[in-house]
């Protein structure tokens, strides 16, 4: 990290950021976007990333869309109960690393993948697992609020219903608790009927992230859930990142190498398909490896 | 000048007056075809006033003519015979009219048209009296006397009065002769007819047992028994119905007499007030939509072309809506996009410039004869070799419209479904819903806009659909409605009659075009009527569903 770069406010909330890590108090959570800089902090002492519990791990992989290869011998494992960022230029095959978690690529007729990709011990590329079942595990939040053309309540219960879910009593517990979690409960109680397309942005994404934790998922998949909301917002849900890091694996892909440094234990610098380097946030921040991701995190890319 | 010409050019102002041009044309149009219809065709209901006058006939004897003034044109001279005296010197054109005079039963025709100049001391007497009847048309003519009327009434009540009272007492005498014709003994021969299949079945099965048999005959009795009883209750009334009778002088003078039986109403148009006139308008109006028609249709109402467009065009949608959508939905969720697909997607557009007289061909070998004669062989051996499905009926027709429509579904139900945000679909699998709980929890929903738009479409076209609806069960007169009391209620073997067939017929078809043509212009009004309602309806339903999922389209 160059204090004096060239790129006026990344170093400056770098630095920010750094003292906050480096002096190793919890600083009480401020108010304001700011403050809040200071307030997020990480719990992770001497915690290697070796030495974490694992939740995914991925071994040779390779995609391809079409004759394109999109991403090129990923190797990486995804730290349990962690936030790990995946960071990189447009293009570089992040958001594509992410939907290979949840197999939506499914979706792409192109798409060819080889090596693997493993959920615990369960190989999640195999042509014979279930794909919903995968999804139910590895929950997802979209870029853009894509909430359901229902009621709030509807939207909450979503996940619940596809599994045969009907017991009022379960459905309005459920769909309390994720709203909850989701921070979005006390505003959204008394209208739960309503229609969810009337919510804000922020709301919607929310809410997004209550319908994919109501069904109690393993991991959550973040695709630039902030990058189409204004700055409160964001940090409504990086504040929920924080909470729920401590029930899900949550592995985010962001733009905002910022709101990487603030909410992830764990970044992933990609560019071209290729992972180049992969840290804890502090130190991948700080002292990166590579001349790449040092150019990339000052700013100096392109 | 010409630069200020040039500058108007560019500004662009004369395109917008061409396209304002082309869209006021358009509502003129429209304007002008509605106000044709509603004119020619509402007036028709409104009591004209009964002439009277004096007139030269061709052959120079002096005659008197009565009845309602129904066309007026002028004749030039040339095209009338050289020599008629009738015409006055000097006169290039002369005018002439068409009189409806009614009295088919003593004239021959009823409609005449005679020369202006010929006409002589015309007036309009408050006597004359129009009698609607159930045959032979109108009647003109002043009333002389009642007889053998069933009804009594003193000697204060006069002429008219006691007319009135005859004609309503008959009128319930015919209610009941048609409440036992049609439901009681309608009901019977349905029974019966269902007996004797009963007893062919058993016979092409080749069970032999007595109690079954014997059951069957003694049901056979009863129903025999209950007929007989029937029928001479009708002779009872027929008699009382055919006894009273009315006699009444025409314009010449002679008397005629006539059975109060064939009357329907009477009035006497020329000592109505307005507000009767208006009273009598809206009664024939009514009469127009809910009653059975007469006379070879030219007479009478029009409800079961009614009915049985409504309930043609209701079944159609049902059956095209399903069929279009899982036909929409599989071209787009399921298929591979490919050259095979592509041709799918140019046949089904194809089939709806198909023109629609090819369909009912269609119709009508394959639904009719091939299916329609295998279900017959199938289920319904004891019918043959009457057919029941095996010949145009209802069911055929929906069927058939339903084919003619369901590119129009499918093209629209396809672009609602390309409408669904993908990242809709994507939410909803990645909670682990499988790509049809998908479809059905979410897509479709969502779709349901555009498939109501593919319905509105599908309606309209099939409402007015007359050419296929010929070969594959519209008839000119159906004995019975498709939907009555009998078991099983609905009979989608039973043929139909068609509004749109109906005015083909009546204004082609009739033995009485003259007096037929007022009722095309009104059959043609609520036929029109019948598909804007049917459309708003449909449009209402849609406008709800998309308000519900606009905000999640323009996402």
């Amino acid at each position: 990290m160059q204090p004096n770069s060239n790129n006026q406010e990344t170093s400056a909330t770098m630095t920010e950021e750094q003292q906050s890590i480096d002096s190793g108090a919890r600083p009480e959570r401020g108010r304001t976007h700011a403050m809040d800089l200071n307030a997020i902090t990480r719990k992770f002492g001497k915690v290697t990333l070796a030495e974490e519990q694992e939740c995914f791990s991925v071994t040779d992989f390779n995609l391809y869309y079409g004759e394109k290869q999109a991403l090129s011998d990923i190797s990486m494992m995804i730290p349990k109960k962690r936030v790990t960022a995946f960071i990189g230029p447009s293009g570089c095959g992040k958001s594509t690393l992410l939907r290979c978690f949840n197999r939506m690529n499914d979706l792409i007729d192109s798409v060819r993948t080889t090596g693997e990709v493993r959920l615990h011990d369960l190989d999640i590329m195999d042509r014979a697992v279930n794909v919903a079942e995968i999804r139910r595990r590895v929950g997802m939040v979209f870029q853009k609020p894509n909430p359901f053309p229902k009621s709030i309540f509807e939207n909450v219960a979503y996940g619940l219903r596809i599994q045969g879910v009907r017991e009022r009593r379960k459905l309005d517990q459920v769909v309390e608790k994720s709203l909850r979690s989701a921070a979005l409960w006390d505003e959204v109680k008394d209208r739960l009927d309503d229609n969810a397309m009337g919510l804000s942005g922020g709301q919607q994404q929310r809410l997004v992230i209550a319908r994919a934790i109501a069904i109690e998922p393993e991991v959550l998949l973040l695709d630039e859930p902030a990058s189409a909301l204004d700055p409160i917002s964001t940090l409504k849900i990086e504040e929920l990142i924080y909470e729920l890091k401590t029930d899900y694996t949550i592995i985010i892909v962001t733009h905002n190498m910022q709101q990487a440094a603030r909410v992830s234990d764990y970044t992933a610098y990609m560019y071209l398909g290729k992972l180049i380097e992969f840290n804890d946030t502090n130190t991948l921040f700080t002292k990166p490896r590579t001349k790449m991701t040092e150019d990339y995190i000052t700013g100096r890319y392109g | 000048m010409a630069a200020r010409l040039k500058q108007w050019i560019e500004s662009g102002s004369p395109f917008i007056w061409l396209s304002a041009g082309a869209v006021s044309i358009l509502i003129l149009m429209v304007a002008g075809l509605l106000l044709l219809i509603a004119v020619n065709g509402l007036g028709h209901f409104w009591p004209a006033q009964i002439a009277s006058f004096a007139y030269v006939d061709d052959d120079g004897s002096k005659i008197q003519l009565a009845g309602e003034f129904a066309d007026h044109e002028l004749v030039p001279l040339a095209r009338l015979p050289e020599t008629d005296s009738r015409v006055p010197p000097g006169q290039t054109s002369v005018d002439r009219f068409l009189i409806k005079t009614g009295n088919r039963d003593f004239l021959g025709l009823d409609f005449r048209w005679v020369l202006g100049p010929a006409m002589s001391n015309l007036a309009y007497p408050d006597e004359m009296m129009a009698v609607e009847r159930r045959e032979w048309g109108n009647f003109y003519g002043t009333l002389v006397e009642i007889k053998d009327q069933t009804i009594s009434a003193g000697p204060e009540v006069d002429l008219w009065e006691k007319m009135q009272r005859q004609i309503a007492d008959s009128g319930r005498i015919f209610d009941q002769i048609r409440h036992i014709e049609k439901n009681l003994i309608g009901t019977i021969n349905f029974d019966m007819e269902r007996l004797r299949l009963r007893e062919r079945k058993l016979e092409l099965l080749g069970i032999m047992e007595a109690a079954e048999h014997e059951e069957i005959s003694r049901q056979g009795v009863v129903l025999q028994s209950r007929y007989t009883q029937l029928t001479d209750e009708l002779a009872s009334l027929y008699e009382q119905f055919n006894r009273p009778r009315f006699s009444a002088r025409l314009a010449d003078g002679t008397e005629v007499e006539l059975p109060f039986a064939s009357v329907v109403h009477t009035y006497r148009p020329n000592s109505m007030t307005i507000f009767e006139k208006t009273r009598f308008y809206f009664h024939k109006l009514w009469e127009f939509v809910t009653d059975e028609p007469r006379e070879a249709n030219t007479e009478g109402g029009i409800f079961p072309a009614v009915f049985g467009t409504v309930m043609m065009v209701l079944l159609m949608a049902l059956i095209v809506t399903p069929f279009g959508v899982v036909a929409a939905v599989y071209l787009h969720e399921y298929a591979k996009q490919g050259p095979l697909t592509r041709l799918i997607r140019i046949a089904v557009n194809n089939l709806a410039g198909v023109p629609s007289v090819v369909y009912g061909l269609f119709g009508l070998g394959f639904f009719v004869y091939f299916v329609g004669g295998n279900i017959d062989e199938l289920l319904f051996p004891e019918v043959l070799p009457t057919p029941t499905f095996g010949t145009p009926g209802l069911m055929w027709a929906s069927l058939t419209l339903a084919l003619l429509t369901v590119p129009v579904v499918i093209v629209a139900t396809e672009e609602g479904l390309a409408r669904v945000p993908r990242e809709i679909r994507e939410g909803s699998l990645a909670l682990g819903a499988t790509k049809a709980e998908t479809l059905w929890r979410t897509v479709l929903p969502m779709t349901a806009p555009s498939m109501m738009t593919g319905l509105i479409l599908a309606i309209a076209r099939a409402a007015g659909e007359v050419a296929p609806l010929m070969l594959v069960g519209v008839v000119k007169m159906a004995p019975a409605l498709p939907l009555d009391g009998n078991f099983p209620y609905l009979h989608l073997d039973r043929k139909f009659m068609h509004l749109g067939f109906h005015i083909y017929d009546v204004g082609f078809q009739s033995p009485n075009v003259e007096a037929a043509r007022p009722l095309v212009y009104a059959t043609a009004l609520l036929l029109v009527v019948i598909i804007i309602v049917l459309n708003m309806t449909a449009i209402r339903i849609r406008n709800t569903l998309r308000e519900k999922y606009r905000a999640a389209e323009q996402q």
